[in-house]
């Protein structure tokens, strides 16, 4: 007996299953007309590979995601593309999308297949590709592309598989009748997950209210390793942080995946399609479908192809009209209404409730809550979510963030309580929905502050060039100004008997550059050594010049203002001008040598 | 055809509030019946009187505030408040008394707070407290001798008379020190026998009381049976009591023993239905497990070192006031996550 863990809170909400349960599968057949949305999935919506008018075979893929995270569209049976559209598809918002109408030939004519009975002998990666091919997405409800799921982030290893076969929710059953019918191709697909994933156990959870289902499956699974573990009923057992809890004991880290502690689960559906899709050749056309409430004459689950219209089930069901009030999308807890009965199935439909006023009667006015606290004794994530409702209603969203609002399922259990009939679950939507839309508003206003902060950094770097470039020009010309009067001063100061200091250092220079010149063996490096010598010359005067310009202005700025140090400042610029002085007489100096020297190294050639 | 859009879930699992009250008040009618054959007709009118009063005062201010007053008249909140008043009261009370505290409790301590669910503090207490500190003759001279209804308590005329005039003089006859207050005042220069003697305990614990408190524990299993309660507050208000008079008490020739404690005065309603008044009272279950022990201790403080013979108002008060505190400290560990998140955002907590 495998150990079971149990979750805290839940309820046990009535679970009219056995309204679609008497009946076996039935095949919906072939509508007039087929709707497939081009997003049926989590990720990148497809994009259309038909033209309009063009005829497609059953099987043959007719739109496709090229890059980014999708699966492919197929063709659910032989016709004519009659139009790519804006249509009404399932979305709680009843919104219309991108969708391919197919008008069918009637003739249901396959393309070619190519069933893989022997996947083993390929790699996974290729295998990983069929799956992608069909088209395969979770089909328990959030439609994440099954491929992507199936490859772990490498730093993960999948050891329990989960094939999650408790359907919580009332009404729907088409896990149920899909385990008591094709349990053999729930176990084909397991298998080949398996196989990819190579994890150490294989559990398939079932709540013991199937017990058809249950003894189906043991039935299928006899002989291997594959655990069919028996679950008590408690809504929403089903979830997957929940189920994954009841059987391993392990908590889904906060804002992480299952994979994260080793787990991963599969939908039943989605074991099936797999099955088919490696080893039949069969892309995702058609899936279990369950419809069912009080206002249709022969509930029942459906074999119905992706695209079929609810209408054209609901008539198969027999709809009475007359007693139709509410028309819900998934099972009564989290699943939402429809605005009309045009949507098509897709590849997440896995049920419709055809419900009468009196079965799913409009909630009592809201009244103050009493902070009785069945909501958290319900809450199956240990939330607080009446505090988590004042939050809301506050429009506090840091506070009702902070007490973990998004680690709620939406699963609906406080709502169902709830004696005062408040719509929490509404709350906490509209404070997810402020918060994202905070978040992105924050973000971009992040990004527009960094494009602003970066032009400002720009254009004060350009600033700062412009003046650099302009002071680099004013310095030049000053340089220009100094050596023309330095010359003409040279001129006239000729003979003129030099300050002793500077001579002596001139002699010393003089001394240092004939040593040099003579330890040169070229005269031509010997000119070149020269230069350089009143270029240094040069720039050493240009320095000291704007050294003194720097004091002196340093100094009329003290003087302005009176400071103590004005005293200080006159003798540094007294200092450096007489180093400017001697700058310039060293630069004559060199100069005159240089005019000398050609003659008296002409010798040497 | 349009169909009906609405929100998830779908279903709803029907027990409103209004339903909620109304087992309170069945669950509180053992206690009424055994105050009733114990102590003659003074509960049962004081209950009547209370709560019609309270309803009264409720619609009265509802109209006020221009709220619907049918729709927040029928959730039988106001009712539940006067009914638990009516019980607690002392069974001569004067009308003037108990109508001062309903409607203390109704206007100020609920409506003016905004009404059901926005009270900080447990209503009927505050109208309890306020009366006991105004008129404190009144609530402790007025209590009924215990004596069966058919043999020597006064008849329900009589009753009706005294508690409509207020003479007190008029039932000196009938009316008695209750046992804690007897207890607490004699044990001092006395041993537990020589205190015992006196009338007011009968032959077990508590003359009458102890039934009493028998029949409000009865009905406390109910609502926690029918899953209208939770346990953790009662435990914890129990628990706390018998703790305190263990450790601290544990000498009946010196403090009031532990068995007194339990079956006299109002701890089983106290316990049972008014710690376990949900808006008041801390949220989770740990929470309310501090705040149920609160309670018990400080009920135990102040009935043996206090002035007050009985003290449920008071500690129900008090730990009113500490509520947004354990409720900061004892939130419970949301799934997936390695602790429980403490405080508010900005606050370190």
């Amino acid at each position: 007996m495998t150990q079971l863990w149990d979750f805290s809170g839940g309820i046990h909400p009535p679970e009219h299953k056995d309204f679609s349960t008497a009946r076996p599968v039935r095949r919906a057949g072939i509508p007039e007309r087929l709707v497939l949305p081009l997003q049926q999935h989590i990720g990148d919506p497809a994009e259309a590979i038909v033209e309009v008018g063009e005829q497609v075979l059953k099987g043959q893929k007719i739109a496709d995601v090229k890059t980014g995270m999708g699966v492919a569209v197929h063709a659910p049976t032989s016709g004519v593309i009659e139009s790519i559209v804006e249509h009404p598809v399932p979305h709680p918002s009843g919104m219309a999308d991108w969708c391919i109408t197919l008008r069918p030939d009637g003739e249901d004519q396959w393309c070619s297949r190519n069933p893989v009975p022997d996947y083993r002998t390929l790699t996974r990666d290729q295998v990983l590709g069929i799956i992608r091919d069909a088209g395969i997405s979770g089909m328990g409800g959030a439609g994440f592309p099954t491929n992507i799921k199936l490859r772990p982030p490498r730093n993960r290893k999948v050891s329990t598989l989960i094939l999650n076969g408790a359907e919580c929710e009332p009404y729907i059953t088409a896990d149920d009748m899909t385990m008591r019918e094709k349990a053999d191709e729930v176990v084909a697909g397991l298998k080949v997950m398996a196989w990819i994933l190579r994890p150490e156990r294989c559990v398939i959870g079932i709540e013991d209210n199937k017990p058809e289902a249950i003894s189906a499956m043991r039935e299928a699974t006899e002989g291997t390793q594959t655990e069919i573990v028996v679950i008590p009923t408690k809504y929403p057992s089903g979830g997957e942080k929940q189920l994954i809890r009841i059987l391993t004991g392990m908590e889904v880290p906060s804002g992480g995946i299952p994979a994260d502690i080793g787990v991963m689960c599969q939908n039943i559906g989605t074991a099936v399609a797999v099955a088919q899709a490696v080893v039949e050749g069969t892309p995702l056309i058609s899936r279990v479908v369950t419809i069912t409430g009080e206002a249709v004459r022969e509930p029942g689950n459906f074999e119905a192809l992706i695209g079929t219209p609810i209408e054209y089930l609901l008539e198969q069901a027999g709809v009475q009209q007359d007693r139709l009030s509410r028309l819900v999308l998934g099972g009564p807890m989290m699943g939402y209404t429809l605005t009309t009965d045009a949507v098509p199935v897709i590849k997440t439909t896995n049920c419709v409730i055809a419900a009468t006023a009196s079965e799913l009667p409009a909630p009592p006015p809201e009244q103050p809550c009493i902070r009785c606290g069945q909501c958290a004794e319900a809450c199956p994530m240990k939330l607080l979510p009446q505090q988590l409702f004042w939050y809301a209603k506050a429009t506090e969203f840091e506070k009702a963030e902070h007490l973990n609002l998004f680690d709620c399922i939406e699963c609906g259990a406080c709502s169902y309580v709830c004696p005062s009939s408040i719509p929490l679950v509404q709350y906490y939507r509209f404070a997810k929905g402020e918060i994202r839309v905070q978040r992105a508003e924050q973000l971009k206003a992040d990004r527009a502050r960094e494009r602003f902060e970066a032009r400002q950094a720009r254009l004060e770097r350009e600033q700062q060039e412009k003046e650099l470039r302009r002071k680099e020009r004013a310095k030049a010309a000053a340089d220009a100004q100094a050596r023309k009067k330095a010359e003409a001063e040279q001129v006239t100061a000729e003979g003129e008997a030099v300050d002793e200091r500077s001579a002596k250092a001139a002699l010393v220079e003089q001394a240092l550059a004939r040593k040099k010149a003579k330890a040169e063996a070229s005269p031509a490096t010997d000119t070149a050594e020269e230069k350089p010598d009143i270029d240094a010359l040069e720039k050493q005067l240009g320095q000291a010049r704007s050294k003194l310009e720097t004091i002196q202005g340093m100094l009329d700025e003290a003087k302005a203002q009176q400071a103590d140090n004005v005293d200080k400042l006159e003798r540094a610029v007294a200092k450096n001008h007489d180093r400017v002085k001697r700058a310039e007489e060293m630069l004559a100096e060199a100069r005159d040598k240089l005019a000398a020297r050609p003659t008296e190294s002409q010798p040497t050639h | 055809m349009a169909f009906v859009q609405q929100s998830s879930p779908h279903a709803h699992k029907a027990r409103p509030t209004s339903r909620v009250m109304l087992w309170v008040m069945i669950a509180a009618l053992p206690g009424l019946f055994a105050q009733t054959l114990f102590f003659g007709w003074g509960n049962l009118i004081n209950v009547v009187f209370c709560i019609a009063v309270a309803v009264f005062s409720e619609a009265t201010v509802l109209r006020l505030r221009k709220k619907p007053v049918v729709f927040f008249i029928r959730d039988n909140t106001a009712a539940v408040t006067g009914l638990l008043l009516g019980l607690s009261l002392p069974q001569f009370t004067p009308w003037w008394v108990s109508a001062v505290a309903v409607i203390s409790a109704i206007v100020i301590a609920k409506q003016l707070y905004g009404g059901l669910g926005s009270n900080p503090f447990n209503p009927a207490m505050v109208g309890y407290a306020l009366v006991l500190v105004s008129f404190p003759v009144a609530m402790t001279t007025n209590w009924a001798e215990p004596a069966m209804l058919w043999d020597g308590a006064p008849g329900f005329g009589e009753t009706l008379a005294t508690i409509a005039s207020g003479q007190q003089t008029a039932v000196d006859g009938w009316t008695m020190a209750t046992p804690l207050d007897e207890y607490k005042h004699k044990i001092a220069g006395h041993t537990s026998a020589e205190v015992l003697i006196h009338p007011t305990f009968g032959e077990s614990i508590a003359k009458g009381w102890e039934w009493v408190n028998a029949a409000f524990l009865a009905g406390g299993l109910l609502l926690i049976g029918l899953r209208i309660i939770s346990w953790h507050i009662p435990a914890g208000f129990l628990g706390g009591l018998i703790l305190m008079s263990l450790a601290f008490g544990n000498n009946a020739d010196l403090y009031t023993p532990v068995s007194l404690h339990l079956l006299a005065g109002g701890t089983m309603l106290g316990a049972f239905f008014i710690a376990t008044d949900p808006v008041s009272a801390a949220t989770s279950h740990q929470g309310k497990l501090i705040y149920g022990a609160g309670i018990g201790i400080l009920l135990y403080l102040i009935r043996t070192w206090g002035n007050y013979p009985d003290a449920v108002a008071f500690s129900v008060l008090l730990m009113n006031f500490a509520v947004p505190f354990i409720d900061h400290y004892t939130p419970p560990r949301t799934y997936g996550h390695h602790k429980a998140r403490r405080g508010v955002p900005g606050n370190r907590g």
